[in-house]
């Protein structure tokens, strides 16, 4: 009864629809026959002619930069399975998205399975694995489903299972559900609960997935979106898809838009081919009648908030090549690993989160660290226990029982964590309080001031809850 | 207490997905458990345990950490309302409560440490707010069960709990 909603047809011009192109197309179903009517498995059965060094050499020409969150190029990733290595690899399809404001993988996964198991199994040919998983997060039972029938489907036709093709290539797929643990996201997170532990990420070194993963063996673990793109490298070659996008910033990439504009959604573009400001007012419609831009995360919720009256230094090359200085606002951001990288924040999992002149940023953040504290698997002590008083302080805060130095305590107790931490989660829960803090410090500074005026006043900001209240008050009137 | 051959069976043909080690089904027999049962109880640990040759710690660890197992029963209709930063911005606070009202839910404010699902008197429902359901471009969004649903507000949460009607 519940599916994706359909992308908007056509798409915008600024669009460039690589992945999603299927997905664009009338009548379009997610059944393999379908995907065999629009040229589905024919780049399979191209990269079974090819020498698997070679297709590594073709994910690393074309420069595809993960798209899970770190952006480190697959082609090289891949490159790090030591030539003598003696035991089997695996490779892992990380589909536990759950970055806030990421939701792109359920849209390929429920609409177009098979051309995530076509760029799956090709990789698994490029790096031998002979047995895969699709670690997909335990919220999409459907997508599960799906999955499971358009494996079953792709065994039917040899494309999966013994000799493939007749390669003499055999290679099993399997999907794995989680269970709404967000670390699992962190590939050896995932690893651990993929050998059904609990998801303690391991440390690197020694635990590089590519040197020892999962049960110990060289592991590849791939975002769903990167494993995509894996297909139409082979179909373009790499040199032609390198010249999508930018130098080192290569490909399409879709982009999750949440929050406050007019039509929020998932859109395709080519890397760096669109500012912020064209994303924003052409692709979604411009923000909500009457409001103001106040506020952007760019990358899911870890990434660096961006205000809207910042000015960035970001260094460009001119006409005669040389390296200048440039002063940019945030609309001018182009949208791609680098630049979002040099205004100090990243382009992360692709999910943007705007937030107008009508949003409180304590109370932004205090959501945000809500987050943050459920979902610390709690292995570091700084990030368990850190990650809870952020929480703790920001809730009060939000409440209206700020205390003066709660912005000072912040800050404190996010630069101890981040750096100190086993995994990236460390940062991924310090970078929204400390970004938070420093860009919006008169807020929370006038938050800090509640103890104080409360005793005379007892006025503070309505938090998500009372205005909620206020909502339901009304409505019972 | 012995389970349903069926129920078995599926459980054996899972177990044979993971070749290197029958370890990695732990969470596939948990969540095959919970589909079936409802909750995993005492039992569940042990059989589960006993399946994968393990200590029923390793299982009952499991379940301590990983959000969607549980350890009572849950309503027949089961919603999870995603509480994190789009829905709440689009919200997902007013959304909770006017499901509450509507299934007759008396969910405390915060349950610091308590379980964070609540059941209708009447057995019927059972509501939990979770994190990011990775849906943030429509939200309000919740679970019933196994469906998704898109952009419920409270005006037309109604709509979308009535399609449960006939189911008892």
């Amino acid at each position: 009864m519940s599916n994706v909603a359909p992308l908007p047809k056509p798409p915008h011009p600024k669009e460039r629809r690589i992945l999603f192109d299927n997905l664009s197309k009338d009548n379009y179903s997610n059944d393999i026959d379908c995907y065999l009517k629009h040229g589905g498995y024919d780049e399979l059965k191209k990269a079974m002619q090819m020498k698997p060094g070679d297709i590594t050499a073709q994910v690393k020409t074309a420069g595809v930069r993960g798209r899970g969150g770190a952006g480190f190029p697959a082609g090289v990733k891949w490159s790090f399975i030591r030539p003598d290595n003696k035991k089997p690899v695996y490779l892992v399809c990380n589909a536990d998205e759950s970055e806030p404001g990421t939701f792109k993988d359920r849209y390929i996964i429920h609409q177009d399975p098979h051309q995530l198991l076509e760029g799956m199994i090709i990789s698994c040919y490029a790096v031998n694995a002979k047995l895969a998983y699709i670690y997909i997060r335990g919220e999409f039972p459907e997508g599960a489903k799906i999955l499971e029938k358009a494996l079953e489907e792709a065994r039917e036709k040899n494309f999966l299972g013994k000799n493939i093709l007749g390669s003499g290539f055999d290679c099993e797929i399997y999907v794995h559900r989680g269970a709404g643990a967000y670390i699992c996201g962190e590939e050896t997170g995932l690893i651990e609960s993929l050998e059904g532990k609990r998801p303690y990420p391991r440390i690197k070194p020694p635990y590089f997935p590519a040197a020892l993963g999962l049960y110990m063996s060289p592991t590849i673990v791939n975002n769903v979106e990167t494993l995509c793109h894996v297909k139409h490298i082979i179909r373009m070659g790499g040199e032609e898809y390198a010249k999508i996008g930018r130098p080192n910033n290569t490909g399409t990439r879709v982009v999750c838009v949440s929050g406050d504009v007019q039509k929020p959604g998932n859109f395709e573009i080519e890397v760096g081919a669109i500012t912020m400001g064209e994303l924003l007012h052409d692709l979604c419609g411009g923000l909500k009648e009457g409001r103001k831009l106040k506020a952007i995360i760019p990358g899911g919720s870890s990434a660096k908030v961006l205000r809207a009256d910042e000015k960035y230094k970001i260094k460009k090359k001119n006409d005669q090549g040389e390296m200048v200085e440039e002063e940019i606002g945030i609309e001018d951001i182009l949208l791609d690993f680098d630049t979002l990288a040099a205004v100090g924040s990243m382009a992360g999992s692709g999910g943007i989160i705007v937030m107008d002149d009508s949003r409180n940023m304590v109370e932004t953040l205090a959501n945000i660290n809500e987050f943050y504290a459920h979902e610390s698997c709690g292995q570091c002590t700084p990030c368990r226990e850190g990650s809870l008083w952020m929480k703790k302080i920001t809730a009060r805060m939000a409440s209206g029982h700020g205390a003066e130095h709660d912005t000072d305590t912040l800050k404190s107790v996010a630069d101890n964590i981040a750096g100190k931490t086993i995994c990236a989660f460390g940062e991924a829960c310090a970078w929204p309080t400390q970004s938070f803090v420093l860009k919006f410090r008169e807020e929370f500074e006038q938050a800090g001031k509640a103890l104080d005026e409360h005793k005379t006043e007892g006025h503070h900001e309505p938090t998500f809850r009372e205005v909620a209240m206020e909502g339901v008050a009304t409505k019972g009137a | 207490m012995d389970v349903p051959a069926d129920f078995d069976q599926k459980a054996d043909e899972i177990i044979t997905r993971y070749p290197v080690s029958k370890r990695s089904a732990s969470l596939p027999l948990l969540h095959h458990w919970q589909e079936r049962f409802g909750y995993i109880s005492p039992f569940a640990i042990e059989w589960i345990a006993k399946k994968l040759e393990l200590e029923p710690i390793n299982v009952l660890e499991l379940v301590t950490f990983y959000p969607m197992f549980r350890q009572k029963p849950v309503g027949k209709l089961h919603i999870r309302v995603c509480r994190t930063l789009s829905c709440a911005m689009a919200g997902g606070y007013q959304l909770m409560d006017k499901l509450c009202e509507m299934t007759g839910i008396d969910r405390p404010d915060h349950p610091p440490h308590a379980d964070p699902i609540t059941v209708s008197p009447d057995g019927r429902w059972s509501i939990e707010f979770v994190e990011c359901l990775a849906s943030c471009g429509t939200g309000p969004v919740c679970m019933i069960n196994d469906d998704f649903h898109e952009a419920v507000t409270p005006e037309n949460a109604g709509e979308v709990l009535a399609k449960y009607e006939e189911q008892s």
